[in-house]
């Protein structure tokens, strides 16, 4: 008998403290090449309320645009200070933070390059699966060409592209509504 | 390239509106998501090495110096593809509340004792053959606000990542005979009835430990690949 998928369930509301390390938001060392970068930002439900008990993962190419996976056979370097995992709980205003670097531009079907991003999983109580969106970069050339954003109606670009908050462009913005006027675009992989 | 994952099993995972799950009624997307192709961001995905591994890990059952209270159990099974392949090395994380039915979370209020030798955090690592085994305590059944008299039934959550970003699951493991998982909304959120059977684990003689442990059986299927159709020439094996 061919075997089946197992069913996905909800992560609940007592996934911490084991699924969370101290330490596990930051995924740079000082030796990790590539621009350092911020990502902060909160979780908000339907009615605008914080999400206190979220789980995000975050997963990405290293500044080169490659992935720290054996199928990715791509001819860039591997960076050995850099693993392009992370993982943060939300805290009771729903906030999360994650210390990491711009990666580099990865290709897409045929070959066209993607604009450079950061997969995002989220779960939670009360979501019995995972919702997933992309982080994207402001003010990045490839973003008009990328397959993925250009699939979302236009109106909804703005939700999967961070924001600076500050001139030295060093933080970005990036909320995940969970529902509402402003739903983040969320993917189906 | 290497060949995409296949994608969810229709009616295997639950959907994101589940009324009968309150907490999905304010935190589930409304708006159709947005169906992606692979590429290497989806077909790639965090992988660990067995150095995170500590010891005590994949013994649940003792803890800060001490046994933990209640029925011993040995939960052990494989990881497999849709093509029935082992899935070696890969992270399995499990955490689950204690005998009485109590996590060691600040969050859980439920009136039953916590258990000084029971933190219900585990981690093991899939061998070559994709097995897994924990030893651990039974965890009690307890009541959650969902709606009337709602109690969860026994479960024990697991983690798992299997080789790429598109595998990446979590769950929860229930135990066979368990009258609360026909009364359990986030137990029935499944469409399909014969998939939720599949997180019922099953009682396993072989497995059980003589004079220690009652074994339990529950295997895992992450996603398979779809392999584009090629001539035996092009991919040899």
């Amino acid at each position: 008998m061919t075997p089946r998928q197992t069913p996905s369930q909800t992560v609940g509301p007592f996934f911490r403290p084991s699924l969370i390390e101290a330490g596990a938001e930051n995924l740079v060392r000082e030796e990790t090449r590539g621009e350092r970068v911020t990502i902060e930002g909160r979780v908000i439900d339907g009615d605008g309320a914080p999400v206190n008990d979220a789980m995000l993962e975050i997963w990405q190419a290293n500044a080169e645009g490659r992935y720290d996976h054996p199928d990715d056979d791509q001819e860039k370097l591997l960076d050995p200070a850099f693993h392009g995992y992370g993982r943060a709980a939300t805290d009771e205003h729903g906030a999360f933070r994650f210390h990491t670097i711009k990666p580099g531009p990865v290709p897409g079907m045929g070959e066209v390059l993607q604009a450079p991003h950061i997969n995002v999983s989220v779960f939670a109580r009360g979501l019995l699966k995972r919702i997933i969106t992309r982080i994207y970069f402001p003010d990045e050339p490839l973003n008009a060409t990328d397959a993925v954003l250009n699939s979302a109606p236009r109106e909804r670009h703005a939700t999967m592209i961070a924001a600076w908050t500050d001139a030295t462009h060093r933080v970005l913005r990036f909320d995940v509504i969970l529902q509402g006027a402003n739903e983040t675009v969320f993917l189906d992989i | 390239m290497r060949d995409p994952y296949r994608r969810e099993e229709q009616r295997a995972h639950p959907p994101y509106a589940h009324d009968a799950y309150g907490s999905t009624i304010k935190r589930a997307p409304r708006q159709p998501l947005i169906r992606v192709a692979h590429t290497l961001s989806e077909i790639t995905g965090p992988r660990f090495g067995r150095e995170i591994i500590r010891s005590g890990d994949i013994n649940l059952a003792r803890f800060n110096g001490g046994e933990a209270i209640g029925e011993r159990i040995v939960v052990s099974g494989r990881i497999l593809d849709e093509d029935g392949r082992a899935i070696p090395d890969t992270l399995v994380e499990i955490w689950q509340a204690n005998a009485a039915g109590r996590y060691a979370h600040p969050v859980d209020q439920h009136e039953a004792p916590l258990d000084p030798h029971f933190s219900g955090n585990g981690r093991v690592m899939t061998d070559r053959g994709g097995v897994y085994s924990f030893t651990t305590v039974r965890p009690g059944a307890y009541p959650w606000r969902n709606h009337h008299n709602a109690w969860r039934p026994a479960h024990i959550h697991f983690s798992l990542f299997g080789p790429s970003f598109a595998t990446r699951l979590i769950t929860q493991m229930y135990f066979p005979g368990d009258p609360l998982l026909a009364l359990d909304p986030i137990f029935n959120s499944i469409p399909d009835t014969e998939a939720s059977r599949r997180l019922v684990a099953r009682f396993d003689i072989d497995t059980t430990e003589p004079e220690h442990a009652l074994g339990y059986q529950f295997d895992m299927v992450l996603r398979g690949r779809y392999a584009t159709p090629t001539t035996p020439e092009e991919h040899p094996r």
